[in-house]
Order: structure tokens, then sequence, then C-alpha cells
């Protein structure tokens, strides 16, 4: 099998006339933490939900261990949606059960384990992120960087081959954004995971990342190892890592000229 | 020019909802029901129809006893208020029972269908069910739809019979109308077939389109305060007019034309 578990190829994708993706390419090697970073709004969840096989592309494929997931049956998707995993930005924990249940959810679903072994798996994922105290907590009773852990125990409850985190620093205070950059680096080696992180967050991510990709105005700008990143010559990538406001990376949404918005020249 | 547009634009939009709505329906019901699945109706069953019973019970009594009230003081000018008991008989069961117990299921289940499921939808958790491989049309809506299905007529039958002990309530115990003829002349007029099974028919149709309604419009609803609350607005007015609107057309169907 090769070494690339996602491979990206010319995708095209545009929504309501607004293209997000213009021909992009991107690979993620199996067993790497990959950083997919960009501006908000670029549409970095779009692209997680892209490989997921919950959006089509207009053009282009995305391949998963080298089979394309817009072309599979509905059947064989939701065969390879058992070996990927996603931690989205709310962390979308059910919220009528407990956190025991959301995170047995997926292990009762899918498998016929008695109820003792479910309940051994799911103590000992929950163990994993820190949170077998809280098990028989409701997510409305969990702090935001407690329900973002409890989302990650539900995402390795299967044991995948790769997760997606959708923004998983955002909105944390420093103490629980160490502890989720802890989590997600010692994840990936302990179950040999194959991580995709999409974030704004670079220099948290950057610290963690194999092969980062930097997203701007519908293509990649930049992409490389961290240290290539930080070292890039590139203005956009130097502008994206300090946080510039203006650059190439124009501060306003496109429009008209300002004269010509007020002053009514047609 | 722009009108046209408009209503080109505005019909292919309504058609394309309607096709949705369709596929929705169709990926989620009529898929093989498993049965894992049958807990989960059961539970939907407790939420949607148990949960209902005591507005029901309260409406059902309360149209019994105004319909008794009205039909004596009108009856007794002709001398016939012996017939009182079939008058709220036949009412309840051809038309009030299913057309008002629709109206309040509406109110009262469907616009709960579409907060939740819109909720569920903004908080991504139908989208993470469908990242864990569940396919959240049959793990979240098909058990809805039929746990709905089977609740509204067995409501509408509730609201009907309390409706008929709410009508000799006041036409016998208060108004003095005869216990013996209430009871007989029902008896001898309400047809099972025509009437009761006719009702019921009535109900399973009202039933089908308001929990349609109900989750369609949640599933599809923008994932914001404003588009859930859009989205409860029109599943209570959309299904109230559909249940009206087919209330004549079933009505047109099996008792006006002989």
């Amino acid at each position: 099998m090769s070494k690339i578990l996602v491979d990206i190829n010319k995708m095209h994708f545009q929504r309501g006339g607004r293209v997000i993706y213009d021909s992009i390419s991107m690979q993620v090697k199996k067993g790497a933490i990959t950083a997919v970073m960009g501006p908000s709004g670029i549409g970095k969840t779009t692209l997680l939900k892209l490989i997921g096989g919950q959006l089509y592309p207009d053009g282009g494929e995305v391949l998963f261990q080298d089979e394309n997931i817009h072309q599979m049956s509905r059947k064989r998707l939701y065969d390879v949606r058992r070996k990927m995993s996603m931690l989205f930005q709310s962390g979308a924990l059910f919220t009528n059960i407990s956190v025991f249940d959301n995170v047995a959810f997926p292990l009762r679903e899918h498998t016929k384990l008695s109820e003792e072994v479910i309940e051994t798996i799911v103590l000992l994922k929950l163990e994993a992120v820190g949170l077998r105290g809280a098990a028989y907590l409701m997510p409305n009773e969990l702090s935001g960087g407690m329900a973002r852990r409890a989302a990650l125990a539900r995402a390795i409850a299967l044991d995948p081959d790769m997760i997606m985190y959708d923004e998983p620093f955002a909105g944390q205070d420093p103490i629980s954004m160490g502890v989720l950059v802890k989590l997600i680096k010692e994840l990936n080696s302990a179950l040999g995971l194959t991580s995709i992180v999409v974030t704004h967050d670079v220099k948290e991510v950057l610290t963690i990342a194999d092969y980062a990709y930097i997203l701007a105005d519908k293509r990649i700008i930049g992409a490389g190892t961290p240290e290539e990143i930080r070292n890039s010559s590139s203005e956009l990538v130097q502008q994206f890592l300090q946080g510039n406001a203006d650059g190439p990376v124009p501060f306003h949404f496109p429009a008209s000229s300002i004269q010509d918005a007020f002053l009514g020249a047609t | 020019m722009n009108w046209l547009i408009n209503l080109g634009a505005n019909t292919l939009s309504r058609l394309s909802a309607i096709g949705n709505a369709s596929l929705m329906l169709w990926g989620g019901l009529f898929a093989v029901p498993r049965l894992k699945n049958i807990p989960l109706i059961i539970q939907q069953v407790y939420v949607v129809g148990v949960q209902s019973l005591l507005i029901i019970i309260v409406s059902g009594l309360f149209i019994g006893m105004v319909m008794a009230l009205q039909g004596y003081t009108i009856l007794v000018n002709y001398g016939a208020e012996g017939s009182l008991g079939p008058m709220v008989a036949l009412s309840l069961l051809r038309e009030l029972g299913p057309v008002v117990t629709a109206l309040l299921f509406a109110g009262r289940a469907g616009s709960a269908l579409t907060a939740e499921i819109g909720l569920m939808k903004a908080t991504e958790q139908l989208s993470s069910l469908e990242m864990m491989a569940v396919d959240p049309l049959r793990r979240i809506i098909a058990p809805r739809f039929w746990a709905g299905v089977i609740s509204m007529p067995l409501l509408a039958l509730i609201f009907s019979a309390v409706g008929i002990l709410g009508g000799h309530l006041v036409g016998v115990d208060w108004l003095g109308v005869d216990s013996g003829s209430y009871w007989s002349i029902m008896q001898s007029t309400v047809d099972w077939d025509k009437d009761v099974i006719n009702g019921v028919i009535k109900s399973v149709v009202f039933a089908l389109v308001v929990v349609w309604i109900a989750l369609y419009k949640g599933y599809d609803a923008i994932p914001t305060s404003e588009g859930i609350s859009k989205a409860t607005t029109e599943t209570v007015v959309f299904s109230s007019l559909a249940i009206l609107g087919i209330d004549f057309v079933l009505t047109a169907l099996m008792f006006g034309i002989n």
C-alpha cells in the first residue's frame, strides 16, 4: 500500500457561484500530522467535508487509500468512513445522552461487542483523554475544552486510520490548548494514526505538524515542513505567519471601489 | 422582466425542495427497517405520542362538552335532543377528531421535531453521524416518522372517545338528555367502516403529511437561530394548511359522493 493516505488531485469546488477551491492538490502521508492552515472563511471545514465524502467536488478527485471517495457506492463510502473520523469544531456530542453513551455510540452502532467489553473500551478511551471521571456527566455540563476532548474520545472509539481535526484550538484557553496539542501528538504516535489538522492557530500547530499547507485565495500558497514554512520567502506566507492585517491577502472582501459605490459612477 | 425571472427562480426552488423532501422520504423510510431501530421508534412514540396525551385529552373533553351544549340548544327546539349522541359522535369521529388532533399535533409535536432536527443540524450532530458511518436518515429521521404515523391515529381515537364522554357529561348529566337514547341511537347510527375507519384513514394521511413536513423543515433548515425559528413557523403553518386542504378532499371522497 502506498505511503499516501489521502491524495487530492486538482480539485475544484464552488458553492453558490463562488469558487472556494481552484484546482488544489495536496497529499497526506500515512502516519504523519498534516496541518492545513488558512484565514477564517477560506473553507477549511469544507475541505474536510470533501475528504469525508459529505460534499462533492466540481472537478478533480480525492483519493483515500487509492480509492476515489466520490465515485464509491453509498455502501462502500459508509465502510470507508469507519476508517476515518472527524473532530468537529463544536464537538458535536449528542446532547441527550451522557459522555459515556456518546463514546459508546459508534461501538454500539457498528460492533456486536457485549456491554462489558464496550464499558472497558469506553473507559480506556476516556482515560486517554483524561475524562474517565466525567463519564457520567451530560455534554452540557462540560466546559468547551472538555467537550472537545470527549468528542476526541468518541472519534477514536473505533480505532480509525485517520482523524480530521476541524479547528481543534479555536476558542480554547492556553491550558486546554496545550492539552489538545499534546493529545493530538500523542494519539498520533501511540495509535499509529494519520492526522489532518485544519486550523488558523499557526504557532501551536507548527510545533506538532510534520508537514503543512497554507491555503489562501482559493489556492495553496505555501507547503512544506514547519521549518520550510517559517523560512519561506513568499510574501503571502509571511503575511499569514505574522498576522499582518493587509498584504497580498487583502483586508477587504472583493467589492467595487468605494468611490464608485458612493458617488454612483457607473 | 424581473418578475418573470423571480417567478422562474421561485418555481425552480419550490420544485427542488419537493424533490429533496421526496428523496429524504425515500432514503429514510422505505429502506428495510432494522430490528435495532425498534427501540428507537418506541422511544419516539413516547416523546411525540405519550407526551401529547394531556393536550389531546383536555382538548377532546372540552370540544365534546361544547358540542353537546351547542347541539342541545338547537336540537331541543325540534324536540330532537335524543339525537345528541350521534351528532356528537359523528362530528368527532368523522371530522373533529382527526382534524383537531392533527392541528394540535402539528403545534405540539411537529414544531418540536423541526426544532430538534434543526438544532441537531446546527450543532453538527447530523454531520458527525454521517462521518461515523451512521445514516442520519435511518437513525434520526425514520424512527420519528414512524412514531408519528403510529401515534396520531391513536391520539385521534382517544380524542374522539374523550369527546363523546364530554358530550355525555354535558348532555346527559347536566342538561338531562336520556342516557339510554344518547348511547343507543349513537350505536345504531355510527357505522364502523364508514365512520370509524374513515376517520382513522384521515388521521393516518394527516400524520404522514404533518410528520413529513416537520422532519423535512428541520432537516432542510438554515442552521442559524433565524433559520430554525423560520423552519418551526413554517412547519406549523404549512401543516395546518395541508391538513385543512386534504381534509376537504378526503371528506369529498369519503362522504360527499354517494
